[in-house]
This record gives structure tokens, sequence and C-alpha cells, in this order.
């Protein structure tokens, strides 16, 4: 597997060679594609040995049609050695759930708790896995591919 | 002490001092604060669990301005989405702008013409002064100084002059387009910034005066809300937050975009973490970002006449003159108006310097003139998690400006 010139990818593919699937440094961004399965390991080691301690952003895409069908993407920034790495697992539609990295960057508690709200992946381990920007009782995951956009649904009012 | 008659109890407190000193076993109160309150600008709802005016829990409530901006911009195409982000921050909707443009530019690999950098440069750090008058005089409001807040909208007002002339509209301006700006500074703009400037720095000069060493402001601002360098990094919280904790770390400096590297201007960094450090980060910020315009209009007077649009077919809008008497240019105005672009197949993320930190655009494209994902990192929703725990254990007061200073735009948080 090739690394791009990224120090990231080469020390990944070094020594966590089994859960990298994919790498690719399309426009500039280095990225590598993971096993689901290792994504906190994939994680721990990015963070504790290769020094990218914030975790920017995580999302997701939903590429309805294709085996799996989520995408959880992770952007992680080193602020010491100011570089970036994308990582990347594939999540069934199924089983919609990977493990939670809370325990290894705060800032995915939130993030996470997005990414559940809106495309319904559940993520193991969280503390607090409730909807953030819908209401509890909004039925359905508005950012799936298959949520008509014009769907109407009444709204109610926040639980106490 | 003893009554006539009564009987005295072994138990009973010896002093009635003791009664205050005693546990008296109550239960906490949960407050609701919110999601509209005349003490925050912005649409949030707290859930505070208080023992006596301590905050013991605070539960954040967001999302009551989701209006679904990632669905709506996947089902429109890459050009439809530019006014979405205009009511991402709607304090600096330019910022947001210039963010998804480049971020299209990053997949189509264009680069946009040297002029339109400057003017993307100017109308970023117009719109930043804009956004942090509005944070340090809405904080003043909310901590009942009235004065110091007309003092920074009279400054705002100016700013948005400046954007009214340069874009046509001075909230959402929809100036920045994919491959260059809507269109060249008018004429006037030169002069008229040139004497707009002295007056801004003026008015913040006043507002320096009247509000920097108020005793009742420091008293309310200092060492309220403090969160340390690593509790920032940990939450991923950026822009003058991080910085007011001591870490240089600005997008325009880390890795410069547009023509940032050309510029001089320092960072401002404060030490303690706390909301004067962020007040004073953000009032340094804006004397930086005149100084970035002030050497942008130097800079764009030097250069003379150019194109603020890039010359190429996929993104360039054809001039009206041309599309009302050639049938090619009539075409691609069709085709540009109900396609738009076909960006080429992949992933981007990229970052720039928002007034309120990183705001980053990850953008997914299959090749077709929608877009598969269109994700927006939004600082405010970022830099708003840590807040329960940098209030835990701190009086209800301090509350309100510590709400201020993280600057939690309903509209670019909830998305």
């Amino acid at each position: 597997m090739e690394d791009f010139g990224s120090p990231a990818l080469r020390r990944l593919i070094d020594e966590l060679s089994d859960a990298v699937l994919e790498t690719h440094a399309d426009f500039g961004d280095a990225t590598a594609l993971v096993d689901p399965q290792r994504i906190e390991a994939v994680l721990r080691f990015l963070r504790d040995e290769a020094d990218f301690d914030m975790l920017t952003d995580l999302t997701a895409v939903d590429y309805l049609g294709q085996t799996p069908r989520f995408e959880v993407v992770y952007h992680l920034y080193g602020t010491e050695t100011n570089q970036r790495v994308r990582i990347k697992a594939r999540v069934a539609e199924e089983a919609a759930e990977i493990a939670s990295a809370v325990r290894l960057y705060a800032s995915a508690n939130w993030m996470e708790r997005e990414v559940f709200d809106l495309y319904g992946i559940r993520f193991d381990g969280h503390p607090d896995l409730r909807r953030i920007l819908l209401y509890e009782d909004f039925e359905g995951y508005p950012l799936r591919k298959d949520y008509p956009k014009e769907r109407r649904q009444p709204l109610v009012g926040p639980r106490n | 002490m003893t009554h006539g008659g009564l009987p005295t109890f072994p138990d009973a407190p010896a002093a009635l001092d003791d009664d205050f000193e005693r546990d008296l076993h109550t239960e906490h109160q949960v407050l609701n604060m919110g999601p509209s309150h005349p003490a925050t600008h912005g649409t949030v709802k707290f859930l505070i669990e208080l023992d006596g005016e301590t905050i013991v829990n605070l539960d954040i409530q967001v999302g009551y301005l989701h209006r679904g901006f990632e669905k709506e911009c996947e089902s429109g195409t890459w050009y439809q989405a530019i006014p979405y982000t205009d009511r991402l921050n709607y304090n600096s909707a330019i910022l947001a702008n210039t963010g998804y443009c480049m971020a299209v530019e990053k997949l189509l690999g264009i680069e946009t013409p040297e002029h339109c950098q400057w003017l993307r440069v100017i109308a970023c750090e117009l719109s930043r002064i804009a956004d942090h008058l509005t944070r340090c005089g809405a904080a003043c409001l909310e901590l009942a100084a009235m004065t110091p807040f007309l003092y920074g909208i009279e400054a705002r007002e100016l700013i948005w002059d400046l954007l009214e002339m340069l874009c046509g509209a001075r909230v959402t301006s929809n100036y920045i387009r994919i491959g260059g700006v809507k269109h060249e500074m008018p004429r006037d703009f030169q002069p008229t910034a040139k004497s707009f400037i002295p007056k801004i720095r003026t008015l913040l000069t006043d507002f320096d005066k009247v509000i920097t060493s108020n005793r009742i402001f420091v008293d309310r601002l200092k060492d309220t809300g403090v969160i340390s360098k690593e509790d920032c990094i940990r939450y991923a919280v950026t822009g003058p937050i991080l910085r007011s904790a001591g870490v240089g770390i600005d997008v325009r400096k880390t890795e410069p975009y547009l023509v940032y590297d050309q510029l001089d201007f320092d960072i401002p960094i404060g030490e303690v973490g706390d909301n004067y450090d962020r007040y004073l980060v953000c009032v340094e910020e804006m004397h930086q970002s005149l100084r970035i315009v002030e050497q942008c209009l130097a800079r764009l007077r030097k250069l003379g006449p150019g194109p603020v649009n890039i010359d190429d077919p996929r993104v360039r809008w054809p001039a009206k003159g041309r599309v009302f008497n050639r049938m090619e240019e009539l075409i691609q105005q069709f085709k540009s108006v109900t396609e738009g672009p076909l960006v080429p197949a992949g992933e981007c993320y990229l970052a720039i310097e928002s007034a309120n930190g990183e705001l980053g655009f990850y953008l997914v494209s299959d090749g077709s003139a929608v877009p598969v994902k269109v994700r927006c990192r939004p600082p405010s929703f970022i830099n708003l998690a840590p807040m329960g725990g940098m209030l835990k254990g701190a009086m209800l007061a301090d509350l309100i400006p510590t709400f201020d200073f993280i600057n939690m735009i309903g509209g670019e948080c909830d998305r």
C-alpha cells in the first residue's frame, strides 16, 4: 500500500497493516480506509504514537446502493505537527454500529450524537447517545439518502 | 440557652449561628433557561441543575434552528448551496461563502485569479470584524452595559456599509462564487474604505476606554468560564477560545490559504483561557483585521484592474452582453444556470479560519452536478460542547458571559 508521502499513513501501514484496507491522497488529503472492527485501535495509535491530538471532525456519508452502505469519516489534526489525516470506516446498514471514540477524544461526544441523530449509526460505548439536533419523537434519520426531503413530521416539543 | 420552663434538648444546636451551617437537605432546583432568553443571543436551551446559585449540572440542548442545511445542499446543484452557506453564521456570512467555494475549487482543481483572492480577503476580514463586534457588543449588553454595545454597533454599521458597497447586501451577502467573486469592487470603495477605517479605529478605542477596565465588566469576566489548553485540544475547540488558552493556532497562519502568507499580521494569544482573555483576543483580532484590510487595499491599488473570475468554461458565467447576442454564450449561460458545474468525483476537506474557529467543509462528489455530501464542520457547535464542563461548580451568573464569548451562532450550530 502506498503512503503518498504522508508520514501518518506510512506509520499506519507499517504498524497496523492488518487494519488498513486502502489509502489515497486525492486532492492532497491523506486518507486511510480502515477495518471498522479496529477503529479504536487505529485512533488510539494515531493519538498516542503519531501526535494526532485533535479530532477536528466526525461525520458520515450514505452511499445508498453500495455495501456496506455507510462510511464514518474522522478528520484528525496534530496541533504540534500541523498535520492532517482522514480515517474512514465502512459500516453496514443492518448493523449500523461502530465503536465510539469518546474515550479517546472528548470532541467525539456531540459529533457522534449528531451522526446518530441524522444517520442512525450507533456508537458502541458512547456515554449519552441521544438525538441532538432533532427531537426525541422524530421518526427516521433525515440525512439518509432514502429519507424524502419533502417529508413533514409534526413538531413536538422536547420532553423534560 | 434555656427558656423558662421549657425542656432543653441535648441534641439541639448550641448557638443559632450553627443553623446556617447545617445541611438543610435542600433539593437541587432544575431551571429551564431558553430557548428564547433575553440574555442569550442565540436560540438554545439550558437545563440547569442548581444548588442555590451554583451550577451542579448543565445540559445544553441545541437544534432549535435546524433547517436541514446538508439535506438541502445535497438536493441542489453545487452553485445552489452558496446562499445556504450565507445563513450558517449570519454575523460573518462571507467566511462560510469563502470556505465552501474554496472547497469546491479544490475539487475542481482550479486556482482563482490574484485579484479575486485579495478581494476575498478584504470581504473575509470585514466579516470577521463584524462578527467580533457583535460578540463583544452583545456581551456588554447582556452584562447590562448598554453604551459599549452602541459603539460596537455603530462600528458594525460602517463595516456593513462597506460590505453593502462591495456585495450589494449587508448581512447575507452571497458574494463569493466558485472560481471568483460576484463582481469587481465599485470605484468608490477604495476612498470610502480609506475614510471608514480611521472611524472604526476611533470607535474601537472608545469601546476599549468605556469597558475594558470597567470594574463590573472585569469582575464578571475574569476567571469565569476557564478552559485549559489540554481541554481545548481534547474537545477540538478552535478560534479565539483556543488562542485565549495560550495555543497560537490560526488556520490563516498554520495552513495559509488565499493570500494570507503575503500579509503581515499577528495572532494574539491569551494566558488564562477565561472570558476576559477571550474578550482581549477578540479586540486585538479586530485591530489585526483592519491592518489586513489596509494592506489588501494598498495591494489592489498597486495591481490595478484585473479579472476577478477564473476563465474556465466549467464555472465562468459569460458576460451578459454576449449572452444576449451570441448562441454559444447563451447555451453556456443556460447550462450554468440549470445544471452548474460538473465536479470531478472524489472527496476533499478544506478548512478556513472563521471568526469562531476552524470552519471546514468536507465535500463528496460522484462526478455529477449534485453533491453527494456537503458537511460543514461548525465551530459554534463544537466549541459549545465543553461548556457544560466549563461551568460545573460556577455561579449561574457566569453562564451569561461564558455563553457570550463562546459565541454560539444558532444558524451555524444547528445548521
